[in-house]
C-alpha cells in the first residue's frame, strides 16, 4: 500500500462560522483518522523526532500503540515525558520541533505528531475516571512560583516523585498564560482546568492570590520550611514601540487585550470587565500572541483586523497553523509595514468631548528586507517616503515582554541578565542556593513546551539535590 | 474566600470594611494597594490599603461607590465573603528623611492619605494635613487626621464645613507665608493632584502624587496601568502597579491620565445602573 503523502486533515470549524464564536477551531482526529495517520509513521531506526521534542517524548512508541489501537498505552508513553499532553498537542510549534525532523517529511508531509498527541490526550481525558494514585510522601517540601506551563510541569514531576508541592499563583485562577493568554478557541479552559485538577489529585496544593515578591518573598518561603523553590513567574511587562500615541484610548498591549477577553471573560454577553468590541483593529507583531489577539478581535465583532508586521511572511514567528487559520478567517496581513505613529482625536472646540484622546489611525511606513541581522533574519529597512495611514480605531501591541522585576527586586543575590531574565545553569539553578527558575522568567517570551522542558529539568535537579540530602 | 470582618458607613457613598487576609495584613504598608473580586464572575478592582492589623489578620479598605463592583461590594455585610483579595501591591510611601510634610487629601483620596499621614507622624515628622471635600455630608476621617497631624485644615467646596474653597487655597497661603515642607504628598482626584503640583512648582517643594489608573492584574503583566512621565523633556512610560503608585507630581502627564481614566466611562455607567437595578435601589 502506497503511503499517503499528506497528513490527514484536521477537522475544523468552517472559517466563516468560527470567526464569530469562541469555540475551539480544530475539532480533533477521530479514532479512525488517528489510526490511519499513525500508519504513516515509518518507525525509522534513528528516531529523529524524539530529538526535536524539548521534553523527549518517545514519539515512535506512542504512535505504534495507536496503530495497535492501544490508546491508553499510547497515553502512558506520552505521560512518562509530558505532564500536559492535551495542551501541547494544541499549542506546540510542531513544524519547528518533532515534525521538522520526521524522516517521512524529507519526501512528503511529516507525520501529524501533534494531532496524534492531542487525540491520545483527549481520548484519555474523556474516559479517565479513577484518580491517579498518590505516591508515598518523601517528606521534602518544594514551593513553585507561578502556575503556568513550567510551574505546573515542575510541580507534577516532583509530586509524582513524592514531594509535597505548593504552587503559588498571583492571579485568581491557576494556569498562567494558558488561562490569561491563549484564547479559548485555541486552548479551551476546561482542558487547563482538568490538568490542574489532575495535579491536585496528586496532592499538589495550589494557592491563588499570592504574589511572590509582594505577599511573600522567596526568603520567607524558605523560612516556612520549603527546601527548594522553582520560579516560573513567566513573562512580565509588555513592551511598547516607543512611538507617539501609544497611550491613546484604544491602544492595548496584547497581554491586556487577551487578559480582558480570556481571564476576565470580556467576550461574554454582559461581561463585568469591558473591552473594545467591533471597529477596525491593527495588531502589531507576528508571533502567536499577535495571531491570538487578531483572531480574538475578529471574534469580538471587529469589522476589519490587520496584522502589521515589519518583516515578510517567511519570518513570521507564529505557528504555521495559526497563520493559516488567521488568513482563512479573513485577517488582513500587512507585511513589511512598520508603525511610526498612532494618531488620536482632538476636538479643539471642546476639551470635554468624550472622543478626545481616542485612536483615529496608525501611520505606517513600508519596509524592505536588507542584509541578515544578528538573529539570522534579513533586517527590515524603511523605504523613504512610503508612509501611509491605516484607518483603525484600536491598536494592539504584540511585540513581546520584558521580565517582571518583582522577584528580582525582593530576592537578594538573585542574578539577572541585562534584559532582566533570571540567570540559570544547565540544571535551572539560579545564583541562589536551592532556588531554580525556568520558562519565560529566564528566557523572555518563548513557547509553552520550552517552558515545560525547563520545568522538567529543574524538577530533576531538585530531586537529585534533595534526595541526596 | 475572604471574610468581611467589619463594615462601617462613613458617608452616603463611602464605606469602610476590614477584610480578613492575614498574609496581606502582615505586609501591607501605607501607600500600597490590593486587588479584589467580589464574586467569581466579577472584575478585578484596585483599592489602596487604608490600614491593617497584623494581629487580627485584617486589612482596612475604604471605597466610594462609583461603579458596579463597588456597588456590589457595598451591598455585602460583615460576616459575608468576597472571592478574591490579593496584595499588598505597589511600592510603599517613602518616608525616609522627611521631617516636615504636608499631606493633601481630596474626597475619598483622604482614605489613602490618612495611613501615609499616620506613618509620617510615627517616624516623627511634623505633619500638616489639608483635607478637602465637596460638602459637609461627604466629610470623612477628620478625627483620624486630627490625631496624626500637628495641624489639620478642613476645606469644603461649598463652605458647609471647615473653610470655603479647595485644598490649593491654604496650601498656597502656607507656601507663600514661608512654610518650608520637605515634601507634599497629594492624593485625590487627578485634577486636584495636578493643581497641587502647579501650586507648589514656584516654591520648588517636592510633590509626590498617588496614581490610581485602570488596572487588571496589578502585578506587572497587563500594562493597562501605564502612564507617562515627562522627565528632562522626554516622555517615559511607567507602570503604576510595579513602579508606583506614587510618582513625582511634577513629571506626571495628568491630562493623558485623565483621558485614559475615562476609557470605559460609558460602559461603567451602564454597568453601574444595571447593578443598582439588580440591587433594587434604582
Amino acid at each position: 500500500m502506497a503511503i499517503q503523502q499528506k497528513k490527514h486533515e484536521m477537522p475544523t470549524q468552517a472559517p466563516s462560522v468560527r470567526a464569530h464564536n469562541f469555540d475551539e477551531v480544530a475539532l480533533g482526529y477521530t479514532e479512525e483518522i488517528a489510526v490511519e495517520e499513525a500508519q504513516r509513521c515509518l518507525n525509522c531506526k534513528n528516531r529523529p523526532c524524539v530529538e526535536g521534542c524539548p521534553v523527549k517524548i518517545d514519539i515512535p512508541d506512542f504512535i505504534a500503540k495507536i496503530k495497535e489501537r492501544d490508546f491508553e498505552g499510547a497515553y502512558g508513553v506520552i505521560s512518562k515525558s509530558s505532564s500536559l499532553p492535551a495542551v501541547c498537542g494544541r499549542v506546540c510549534p510542531q513544524e519547528t520541533q518533532c515534525e521538522s525532523k520526521c524522516t517521512l517529511g524529507i519526501r512528503f508531509e511529516p507525520v501529524g505528531i501533534g494531532r496524534l498527541e492531542r487525540f491520545v490526550a483527549d481520548r484519555h481525558n474523556e474516559r479517565a475516571e479513577a484518580a491517579p494514585e498518590r505516591p508515598a510522601p518523601n517528606g521534602h517540601r518544594v514551593a513553585i512560583v507561578g502556575s503556568g506551563p513550567s510551574g505546573l510541569t515542575c510541580a507534577g514531576d516532583l509530586a509524582r516523585a513524592g514531594y509535597e508541592v505548593t504552587v503559588y499563583e498571583a492571579l485568581h485562577t491557576a494556569g498562567g498564560v494558558l488561562v490569561y493568554g491563549i484564547p479559548e478557541f485555541r486552548l479551551p479552559k476546561r482542558i487547563v482546568a482538568k490538568e490542574v485538577e489532575g495535579l491536585k489529585a496528586l496532592g499538589v496544593k495550589v494557592e491563588t492570590n499570592v504574589v511572590i515578591g509582594r505577599t511573600l518573598t522567596i526568603d520567607e518561603l524558605f523560612e516556612m520550611g520549603f527546601e527548594a523553590v522553582f520560579i516560573g513567574s513567566g513573562a512580565g511587562l509588555p513592551n511598547f514601540m516607543g512611538i507617539p500615541g501609544e497611550s491613546l484610548v484604544g491602544v492595548y498591549s496584547a497581554n491586556e487585550f487577551l487578559t480582558r477577553s480570556n481571564l476576565m471573560k470580556a467576550y461574554r454577553e454582559s461581561p463585568t470587565t469591558p473591552i473594545m468590541k467591533g471597529g477596525r483593529v491593527a495588531v502589531v507583531g507576528g508571533g502567536n500572541v499577535a495571531m491570538d489577539a487578531a483572531r480574538t478581535a475578529l471574534r469580538l465583532g471587529a469589522e476589519k483586523v490587520y496584522i502589521v508586521y515589519r518583516r515578510s511572511i517567511e519570518e513570521l514567528p507564529a505557528r504555521r497553523e495559526e497563520v493559516e487559520h488567521a488568513e482563512e478567517e479573513g485577517i488582513d496581513f500587512r507585511l513589511l509595514n512598520n508603525p511610526v505613529e498612532i494618531l488620536g482625536y482632538t476636538n479643539p472646540g471642546d476639551p470635554r468631548d468624550p472622543k478626545n484622546g481616542s485612536v483615529t489611525g496608525m501611520r505606517c511606513i513600508r519596509m524592505e528586507l536588507g542584509e541578515p541581522d544578528a538573529s539570522g533574519r534579513r533586517r527590515p529597512v524603511e523605504i523613504p517616503g512610503s508612509e501611509f495611514v491605516l484607518d483603525v480605531d484600536t491598536v494592539v501591541m504584540a511585540i513581546g515582554t520584558s521580565p517582571n522585576p518583582l522577584i528580582k527586586d525582593t530576592t537578594e543575590g538573585l542574578e539577572v541578565n541585562r534584559r532582566g531574565g533570571i540567570i540559570v545553569n544547565e540544571d535551572g539553578l539560579t545564583s541562589r542556593d536551592c532556588v531554580y527558575a525556568g520558562g519565560d522568567a529566564v528566557t523572555g517570551a518563548a513557547t509553552v513546551i520550552s517552558a515545560m522542558g525547563a520545568g522538567k529539568t529543574a524538577a530533576r535537579a531538585i530531586d537529585a539535590y534533595l534526595s541526596g540530602k | 474566600m475572604y471574610r468581611i470582618v467589619t463594615k462601617k458607613i462613613l458617608n452616603p457613598s463611602v464605606t469602610q470594611m476590614e477584610i480578613e487576609a492575614p498574609l496581606v495584613a502582615r505586609k501591607a504598608r501605607a501607600g500600597q494597594f490590593i486587588i479584589l473580586r467580589v464574586d467569581d464572575e466579577g472584575e478585578r478592582i484596585p483599592l489602596t490599603v487604608a490600614g491593617c492589623d497584623a494581629a487580627r489578620g485584617t486589612v482596612k479598605i475604604i471605597f466610594q461607590i462609583v461603579g458596579a463592583t463597588t456597588a456590589l461590594l457595598g451591598a455585602k455585610n460583615a460576616g459575608e465573603y468576597i472571592s478574591d483579595f490579593v496584595g499588598p501591591l505597589g511600592r510603599a510611601t517613602e518616608t525616609e528623611g522627611v521631617k516636615k510634610v504636608c499631606v493633601v487629601g481630596g474626597g475619598v483620596g483622604c482614605a489613602i492619605a490618612m495611613p501615609a499621614a499616620q506613618e509620617f507622624k510615627r517616624i516623627g515628622a511634623e505633619v500638616t494635613s489639608i483635607i478637602g471635600f465637596r460638602s459637609k455630608d461627604l466629610v470623612i476621617l477628620t478625627d483620624e487626621f486630627e490625631a496624626c497631624s500637628d495641624r489639620m485644615i478642613l476645606m469644603t467646596d461649598d463652605g458647609s464645613a471647615g473653610r470655603h474653597g479647595n485644598v490649593t487655597v491654604p496650601l498656597k497661603e502656607l507656601l507663600k507665608s514661608g512654610e518650608r515642607f520637605d515634601r507634599i504628598l497629594a492624593i485625590g482626584p487627578l485634577v486636584m493632584m495636578k493643581f497641587v503640583a502647579e501650586a507648589a512648582r514656584p516654591f520648588d517643594v517636592p510633590v509626590v502624587v498617588s496614581m490610581n489608573p485602570i488596572m487588571i492584574d496589578g502585578t506587572g503583566m497587563c500594562g493597562g496601568c501605564r502612564l507617562s512621565l515627562v522627565r528632562d523633556g522626554k516622555r517615559v512610560t511607567k507602570f503604576a502597579c510595579v513602579d508606583g503608585p506614587e510618582f513625582d507630581g511634577y513629571e506626571v502627564d495628568f491630562d493623558e491620565a485623565m483621558t485614559r481614566g475615562r476609557m470605559y466611562a460609558g460602559f461603567e455607567r451602564h454597568a453601574y445602573e444595571e447593578t443598582c437595578r439588580l440591587l433594587g435601589r434604582a
